[in-house]
């Protein structure tokens, strides 16, 4: 780029450095997330010579510009020069990688990882790795954390000799006094072992694992038991319960309930990782245990690995595994001490019926259905309303419809607004199962009263959940069922309720097409905008903006104009903004349609 | 329409939300350990005699017998299992800690290991996961440990143990080890407070007893810190351990050792970002001073490194790291005080213009402080050019009248501390404003500049403009 040169003189570098160096934090934070601009405009040569010195040099700073800092050397590779000189950026990074708060530390292991990519064998060998060495063998904690995630993008593309030595900081690092870094170690112990060559799986990686998933913090242990998932991917079949099941089998029963936490919590994974043959033998006792187990926590996230694990389970023998095994289970779980155990159950509980089949479903799991949605706790009935549609597609919804409906006029009379809410969110698709009929007998009248609940969140879903309604019934019905009842509030003493119309008209005016809004909701409109409370009435300017797409340009010019302008000359001042803003708004609309 | 609109509606259906009166009012909760559970077994224990009724010769026989006994953990979640045995257990610990308080020539050597394992069965568990993901301990009860009735007897007995005249630490130490102090650390997590005044007390003694711990234990919390900070947020015996940590500070040799130099600004400073700052401010606080009182050379890194993670959004922390750095400055020498007074009082003029008008006010009461004045005084000509813009300015804006009033105050002080200079000041306030805003001009224009760059240059990269 001959450009670059030439731009020198404007900008010189003691005024970009000064604008990093600003004495504002705000304006410093600014500037280095524009640092690629400065590099910019600096060209390549002066960005290697002089900014990346400096940003070396001035590593202390405050640590959301360092975080700036080093997402953006992450991407920099171009702006030094390409592939060729980007081991420039290393030193400002590894300096970053070294300091204590953990995002910014992260984010630097990050921008390192990519940049790795960038790097030819040789570079990777000549400046990569030392670095990553260097790291690994720091006096502070910090750099050892950081070493431990970059071992992985080098180790493909080293000499043999080189990755023995990686493999011994690895090793090193695995048993670092400080938990932190056995932490870090840990957590990538996984990742580690996918690059490496299967015999050094066996010969290194396995005996790390099995000190880590023994190590005397449990926060060390449970983050070996990913790693474990991980390994178990990469051995062979015959391997497996010689190399990682004791160990696994010991983190399953480990004294610390949050080992026993993610080993349930990675359940499936690891179902998938050890096949049939070992879930079979192994991990059903062991499932069973977790779903049995003394903590809530344990037991809770166990039991969202329900609908997972039975899935996943051998086609063979699944249906006896569940019924025999599981399902017992289960059963006990419906009635459990604790409600995020049953409301975890509650939110995959319903999958089971496509694995069981209907007969199953109907004379077993059809009386845990109706247990749970009699549940003292709304979320548990919430968790299986929202999955009605999995039972539907098996027994059909009719089974449930007679324990359904208490479930559900409870819930939407539920004390708790953000229940209510939760419910009103369900009810197009209860509507759509439970069909035309059903809805107007039991629901409708719900959907209505949601309409004058005291909360406006609610009022607000309720109004919005009347358009999907329409939307699925069509507009006759809505003609027939709701729109009289929603106009009939416009006359209501309470102005909320008075305004709700409004809110109602401005959703349905759209579904309920041209005909009925013109007919049956626009005289109403009109006439709320003689209402005493100017609240209403700049609700009305806002309403006649809104529906005015539906409505006929005639009737636009001859009826909706004169009510703009009167309220445009209204005394209250919001009034008069609304209806100036609609009148503004309606001819903008025009002149585009005209266009 | 549905029974609701019959009967009257409840107080919490007129009004949705919950109020924190009403989750207030819950009862305390309890919880267990969490531990696979001896499930349906009933523990049997039998009937032992009373020390005092046996000879003396008899008692060291009899006492380990009862330590043995009391190695049996009963679950308290279970209000009416093992009522018998429970009630055995707990008398038969009253009895210890009364026998080791009183008694001499019981401790054999035979004594040591049963003491560390009876302690160790019965103090050291993992602790059940707190009851409330988002427990704030200023708002929410604890979770009471429900052993405690066994609990708080078994850890009055260890202390009168460590602090019995008998007691060997030659010999205990061969017991009472890393592996032991780290457990007993992991405990300080409890959501108990009273169980973590028993484990302050342990510690201590425990530090205060074995030298050849020491450093360990040290370590070990510098390690929980630092988890603490970066990592989870997550510790229920912060304050504690920075009490204990308090007066270790006190008794660190001159010169300071590197060791605890680090610890200081790489542990404790960093402290003050954790968003429950206001659950351990006094006991890091005094820390701080602690250090600040013996070394004061190293009041320069402990301020910068409180103006580096001053809060950006929190008045209340602010306030906090206020009261904090008033209590450095009642210590800070002459000498160190000009070393940082340039970035300091830039904060302080900051905190004095917040629109908060508590952080505002905290700052003002700096100029009530005598000591904080006279240092100001000595060096007016640095400090007032800092301060005066904010002070200028807030003398006009602030929405406070309490503040206005004592920003006056502060002027006048300062009027009176160097009038040649305030003149000065007052004069040039305007054109100074000027300046500023013009060099502000320019920055936006070299940053338009900048970027009209870097768009010619994309175009050109995407060959949309030839080059």
């Amino acid at each position: 780029m001959a450009g670059a040169d030439s731009d020198d003189s404007l900008y010189p570098i003691a005024v970009l450095i000064d604008e990093l160096r600003n004495e504002d934090v705000q304006l410093r934070l600014n500037s280095i997330k524009k640092l690629s601009t400065i590099a910019l405009a600096l060209g390549v040569e002066r960005t290697r010579t002089e900014l990346l010195p400096f940003l070396t040099d001035t590593i202390y700073d405050e640590d959301e510009v360092l975080l700036a800092l080093a997402e953006q050397l992450g991407n920099f590779t171009m702006l030094v020069g390409g592939p060729e000189y980007v081991h420039c950026l290393l030193p400002p990074l590894e300096s970053l990688a070294t300091v204590e708060e953990t995002v910014v530390r992260d984010k630097a292991v990050e921008s390192l990882r990519k940049i790795s990519h960038e790097h030819s064998p040789v570079d990777l060998e000549v400046h990569f790795e030392p670095l990553v060495k260097r790291l690994a063998s720091g006096d502070w904690f910090t750099s050892r954390t950081s070493a431990c995630g970059l071992f992985s993008v080098c180790y493909p593309r080293v000499s043999s000799t080189v990755k023995a030595e990686i493999r011994q900081h690895f090793r090193t690092l695995c048993s670092d006094d400080t938990p932190m870094v056995r932490r870090a170690a840990a957590s990538k112990l996984g990742e580690f072992a996918k690059v490496l060559e299967l015999e050094y799986v066996k010969s290194d990686i396995i005996s790390l694992f099995t000190a880590l998933a023994s190590d005397e913090q449990d926060s060390v242990r449970l983050l070996a038991v990913e790693a474990g998932v991980s390994i178990a991917t990469l051995l062979p079949q015959e391997d497996l319960e010689a190399l990682v099941m004791p160990t696994l089998r010991q983190a399953a029963e480990d004294k610390s309930w949050r080992v026993r936490y993610m080993v349930a919590d990675k359940f499936s994974d690891l179902q998938k990782a050890v096949g049939p043959e070992i879930t079979k033998n192994d991990l059903v006792p062991a499932f069973q245990n977790l779903l049995k187990d003394c903590e809530a926590e344990v037991r809770a996230a166990a039991a969202n690995k329900v609908k997972e694990f039975c899935e996943n389970l051998p086609e063979d023998s699944r249906e006896t595994i569940i019924m025999t095994h599981i399902l017992p289970c289960v059963k006990e779980l419906v009635s459990d001490t604790n409600q995020h155990v049953k409301s975890a159950l509650a939110s995959v509980i319903m999958g089971l019926s496509t694995i069981l089949g209907k007969d199953n479903t109907i004379e077993h799991l059809l009386p845990l259905f109706l247990a749970q949605l009699k549940d003292e706790c709304p979320e548990v009935r919430l968790n299986i309303i929202s999955n009605l549609d999995c039972v539907n597609e098996v027994i059909g919804i009719r089974q449930l419809s007679q324990s359904l409906l208490p479930a559900i006029v409870e819930l939407a009379e539920d004390a708790k607004w953000r229940v209510r809410l939760a419910i009103i969110e369900y009810m197009p698709l209860l509507a759509g199962q439970l069909g035309v009929e059903f809805f107007d007998e039991k629901l409708n009248s719900l959907c209505m009263a949601w309409l004058v609940d005291h909360v406006y969140a609610i009022r607000e879903a309720a109004t919005c959940n009347l358009m999907k309604l329409v939307e699925k019934f069509g507009a006759e019905w809505a003609q027939n069922t709701i729109v009289p009842k929603v106009l009939g509030m416009a006359n209501d003493p309470n102005y909320l309720h008075r305004m709700t119309t409004l809110f109602c008209i401005n959703a349905l005016s759209e579904v309920c097409g041209q005909e009925i809004t013109t007919k049956h909701m626009l005289p109403v409109v009109f006439k709320m905008s003689n209402d005493q409370v100017a609240n209403v009435r700049f609700n009305v300017a806002k309403s006649l903006q809104k529906i005015g797409p539906v409505l006929d340009s005639n009737c636009l010019q001859t009826e909706v104009k004169p009510v703009l302008e009167k309220l445009a000359s209204d005394q209250d001042m919001d009034v008069k903004y609304f209806a100036q803003e609609a009148i503004s708004g309606r001819i903008k609309k025009m002149k585009r349609n005209r266009k | 329409m549905s029974s609701a609109s019959t009967t009257p509606p409840s107080v919490d259906k007129v009004d949705g939300f919950s109020r924190k009166s009403v989750r207030k009012a819950k009862q305390k909760r309890s919880q267990s350990s969490s531990q696979f559970r001896s499930q349906g077994k009933p523990i049997e224990l039998t009937p032992l005699p009373l020390l005092k009724d046996v000879s003396a010769q008899e008692q060291p026989e009899l006492f380990l017998k009862k330590l043995q006994q009391c190695c049996a953990v009963f679950d308290f979640m279970d209000t009416l299992s093992d009522l018998k045995m429970k009630e055995y257990k707990r008398s038969t610990l009253n009895e210890l800690v009364d026998y080791v308080t009183v008694s001499r020539g019981y401790l054999t050597e035979q004594a040591y290991p049963e003491v560390v394992k009876m302690v160790s069965y019965n103090i050291f568990r993992t602790l059940p996961p707190s009851d409330s993901n988002e427990f704030d301990p200023e708002e929410d009860e604890p979770t009471l440990e429900a052993s405690w009735p066994h609990l708080q007897l078994v850890y009055e007995f260890f202390i009168r143990f460590l602090e019995s005249q008998e007691f060997q630490p030659s010999i205990a130490k061969k017991y009472i080890d890393q592996k032991f102090v780290l457990q007993l650390l992991e405990l300080f997590d409890s959501e108990d407070p009273r169980e973590r005044d028993y484990l302050k007390t342990v510690l201590h003694r425990i530090y205060g007893k074995f030298l050849g711990l020491r450093a360990f234990i040290r370590k070990q919390i510098n390690n929980i810190f630092l988890r603490f900070v970066y990592e989870t947020e997550h510790f229920n015996g912060v304050a504690e351990l920075l009490e204990i940590l308090g007066s270790i500070i006190n008794g660190f040799a001159l010169p300071l050792k590197a060791e605890h130099k680090q610890f200081l600004v790489k542990v404790l400073i960093p402290l003050h970002t954790v968003r429950s700052l206001s659950l351990f401010h006094a006991q890091l606080a005094y820390c701080i001073v602690q250090f600040l009182e013996k070394d004061p050379a190293l009041t320069e890194p402990v301020i910068r490194g409180l103006l580096k993670f001053w809060p950006k959004t929190c008045s209340q922390k602010e306030v906090m790291y206020l009261g904090e750095l008033e209590e450095i400055l009642d210590v800070i020498e002459p000498t160190q005080f000009v070393k940082i007074q340039e970035p300091l009082f830039k904060q302080i003029s900051k905190c004095v213009s917040s629109p908060h008008f508590q952080v505002a006010e905290r700052a003002l009461y700096y100029w009530n402080n005598e000591y904080i004045m006279s240092l100001i005084e000595e060096n007016s000509n640095v400090i007032l050019p800092i301060m005066f813009t904010s002070l200028y300015r807030i003398s006009k804006e602030h929405w406070n009248p309490a503040i206005v009033a004592l920003v006056y105050n502060v002027l006048k002080a300062f009027m009176e501390m160097n009038s040649t200079l305030f003149d000065e000041l007052t004069s040039t306030y305007k054109s100074d404003r000027q300046r500023e805003k013009k060099k502000e001009k320019e920055r936006e224009e070299l940053w338009k500049r900048l970027e009209d760059l870097e768009l010619k240059r994309s175009l050109q990269s995407d060959g949309i403009i030839p080059t």
